[in-house]
């Protein structure tokens, strides 16, 4: 049982970082239906950017609390900032020309963006895998069991639970952003007509450029917690983060905001429950195929919408 | 007009500046900072020299652009829109094309100018070709988005890999055939190695193929990282990362490529040398390609080949009059996989060594690209995109760490300047009346 909870709170943190990055994924394909692969990339520049903030900040564990969360804060502002002006480049290079092309066309330069950006920050950066050391450290015990094995004590670390709590919080604006804000209605609108709405005055060109702004501002949050949850990051985070944010998107049915947050923390529990009872090598197994279970049982998703077939 | 051209070049320094700006943010901070790894924990080191460099290449690149092409009267590049048709089709000149090549790809060993990086070089491309116009049955012909094709390359490699070096031995071991058997290895594991990738392709399409579009995409994605997963952590059985090594060399119809007695240059009474074999490899994947563009064209004409292109067109009205559509993707991703499998094998003979490491997502990316860039359902289009793809490639051999990155922008700047792929447009294989050219935009949506 304490074991059980401890796997649970471990796949929450996991989980609440998959879906921050699934939220990118899913908008995207909600306004213009295709798959941004360069979207786990982002997540990963955005890692570097909040790497190479802290560096520069130069601070270390020893220095007041006050000032640690003040630091982080503006370092999550710099990485979502200048994620965001990759976000926003890769739209304008890469995706707008094919606007409107066959469907094939975007995902192969999305493919192109994705090689590109990870060999970018491969030379820019080293190969070699960089680690930070931790700068949020401590944390609770829950409970304490005595076991055959010793003292089994369930962990909440600090670190886990700052996860948690700016991702509700993250997800809360966000959601605001998406109901009240005039960019959040015009971002509906396109999602279900982008004629229509062009015609109805909503500039399409912004808001796309807007969500994929937007989203890879949440990836650079992601990658933040990623670099302070795990401490090391290399160029290649990107690709397998992504693509199980991208099977969180699917999975709580694509297209639905909601939905991705739930994908993203069941596919964070399974990868967590599986490595702790069954095998480790075998995790993203066990996230992919369930993945193809749910795709062949219930196409559309957890929470997404039954796709009508028009003739 | 004085006005105007002053507005012209305010307005072009402003957009030049706004780029500027944006270069900055973009490689400030990444190419600008880099992390050191040093004793104490990470260091900083700057280079903002090159970050200097890039950001002044991108204004002076956008204001050259804005000022002689985008925003002038007389942009410079109008002469050359004539040069480069927006819409490439062969045409009539298609005719040649094909026969040219070919006669040029069969007599390719014995030019002057080939040496033996060159025809590694050929071997190398001929493979991607091969696999390109495997892969082009699924995408190209049915329509269906396969983003995990490495798989099949994966299952008949380790296939060859795994008979030749385990099953074999073992069975002369036991007494059951004779040693001879082991020249034989490669030509008796070849079809069988196409046989089970092909079940592969099946085992996988069955339940997948029920999906639509980017969903197909995804689980196949998941499915080719699942092969490759599996590959690597069932070590008894594939060795793990070690891979497999001393996998036994092809030998021509079971003389094999030794020196000595009873070897190939000794039995035709030449003199031994290493480009005997290979030579045998590239015209063993040439004839392996041809057989697959063969088996193509032939199919196309088949009943089973007109359902792949009048699912990819419409599945609804494929399904009204009465196509099994189920039916009709799996035998396209089974013939697709086995001849992903016979590469694959042929891949395992010429290494002889393989790992997991080969079969990761990027190949499969990379024969996507080809078969894309080439443009969907071009035979053709596959051999100049393969050629352009993976011969560029390698004239980046020197700058060795910047050929992806090179790779990845060469991908983008194709598509964005050629949407269609190359070669954008093809003949139907079935008309009612008059054979008119289509473009690619009617072809391959890539709808599942």
């Amino acid at each position: 049982m304490e074991y059980f909870l401890q796997q649970l709170i471990n796949g929450l943190t996991l989980g609440s970082i998959y879906g921050l990055i699934a939220i990118g994924y899913t908008m995207v394909y909600g306004i213009i239906g295709m798959i941004n692969f360069a979207h786990g990339d982002i997540f990963m520049v955005g890692a570097f950017i909040a790497l190479i903030a802290i560096t520069a900040l130069g601070f270390v564990a020893s220095t007041g609390i006050g000032l640690i969360i003040l630091a982080l804060m503006l370092v999550l502002v710099i990485s979502m900032l200048f994620a965001a002006v990759y976000g926003w480049t890769v739209e304008r290079l890469a995706y707008r020309p094919l606007r409107g092309s066959f469907r094939l066309a975007p995902l192969i330069t999305a493919i192109g963006m994705s090689i590109a950006l990870q060999n970018y920050v491969q030379i820019a950066q080293g190969a070699r895998v960089k680690p930070l050391q931790p700068i949020i450290t401590g944390g609770y015990t829950i409970t304490e069991t005595m076991t055959e094995n010793g003292l089994f004590a369930v962990q909440l670390s600090n670190i886990q639970i700052l996860i948690i709590v700016t991702t509700v919080i993250l997800m809360t604006l966000f959601s605001l952003l998406i109901a009240k804000t005039s960019l959040g209605r015009s971002q509906r609108a396109c999602e279900q007509d982008r004629k229509m709405a062009a015609l109805l005055g909503v500039n399409v060109d912004r808001t796309i450029s807007l969500t994929f702004v937007v989203g890879a501002a949440l990836a650079a949050v992601a990658g933040l917690m990623f670099l302070l949850y795990y401490g090391v990051i290399d160029f290649y985070i990107g690709f397998v983060a992504g693509v199980k944010a991208f099977t969180a998107a699917v999975l709580g049915g694509i297209g639905s905001l909601p939905g991705a947050m739930l994908g993203g923390l069941l596919i964070g529990l399974i990868e967590t429950f599986w490595s702790g009872y069954f095998t480790v090598e075998y995790k993203d197994v066990a996230a992919f195929s369930i993945l193809a279970i749910v795709l062949i049982f219930m196409p559309s998703g957890l929470l997404g919408k039954p796709e009508v077939e028009k003739v | 007009m004085a006005a105007t051209t002053e507005n012209r070049v305010i307005a072009s320094l402003k957009d030049s500046l706004i780029s500027a700006v944006i270069a900055f943010a973009l490689f400030g901070p990444i190419v600008g900072l880099k992390t050191e790894t040093e004793p104490g924990g990470l260091a900083l080191s700057a280079h903002f020299g090159t970050v200097g460099v890039i950001v002044a290449i991108v204004f002076v690149g956008r204001l050259l652009l804005n000022l002689l092409v985008w925003k002038a009267d007389r942009p410079i590049t109008r002469g050359l829109s004539g040069l480069i048709p927006a819409q490439t089709s062969l045409g009539g000149f298609g005719k040649f094309v094909a026969p040219v090549a070919l006669l040029f790809a069969l007599i390719f060993p014995f030019l002057p100018i080939t040496d033996r990086y060159i025809l590694d070089l050929s071997v190398l491309v001929l493979t991607y070709v091969m696999l390109g116009w495997g892969l082009n049955i699924v995408v190209g012909l049915a329509g269906l988005l396969d983003l995990g094709y490495v798989a099949f390359y994966a299952v008949g490699a380790y296939s060859y890999a795994l008979l030749s070096t385990k099953f074999f031995p073992m069975l002369v071991e036991m007494g059951y055939v004779g040693g001879g058997i082991m020249d034989w290895a490669f030509w008796i594991c070849l079809p069988l190695a196409g046989i089970l990738a092909a079940f592969w392709g099946i085992i996988l399409g069955f339940p997948v193929l029920r999906l639509r579009g980017d969903y197909l995409a995804i689980v196949t994605l998941a499915f080719g990282e699942i092969v490759r997963i599996v590959l690597l952590n069932w070590y008894w059985f594939t060795g793990g990362p070690d891979g497999i090594s001393r996998i036994p060399r092809p030998s021509f119809f079971g003389i094999p490529f030794s020196r000595g007695e009873g070897g190939f240059a000794d039995t035709f009474n030449l003199d031994y040398s290493s480009m005997q074999r290979i030579v045998f490899f590239y015209y063993l994947i040439l004839a392996l390609a041809l057989l697959t563009n063969l088996v193509t064209l032939r199919l196309r004409r088949l009943p089973i080949g007109r359902a792949w292109e009048a699912l990819r067109e419409d599945e609804i009205a494929c399904r009204s009059l009465g196509i099994n559509t189920t039916n009709t993707k799996l035998t396209a991703f089974a013939i697709g996989a086995m001849f992903g499998g016979f590469a694959g094998s042929f891949f395992a003979t010429r290494q002889g060594f393989i790992s997991p490491e080969s079969f990761t997502f990027i190949e499969s990316a990379v024969i996507l690209a080809i078969v894309v860039l080439g443009g969907l359902g071009s035979q053709i289009g596959v051999v100049i995109a393969a050629v352009v793809m993976i011969g560029g490639f390698e004239i980046f051999r020197q700058a060795e760490e910047f050929r992806m990155l090179i790779f990845g922008l060469l991908m983008v700047f194709i598509m964005v300047w050629r949407p269609r792929g190359l070669i954008s447009s093809r003949k139907p294989s079935i008309g009612l009346h008059s054979r008119k050219a289509i473009g690619a935009e009617n072809v391959a949506q890539g709808q599942g």
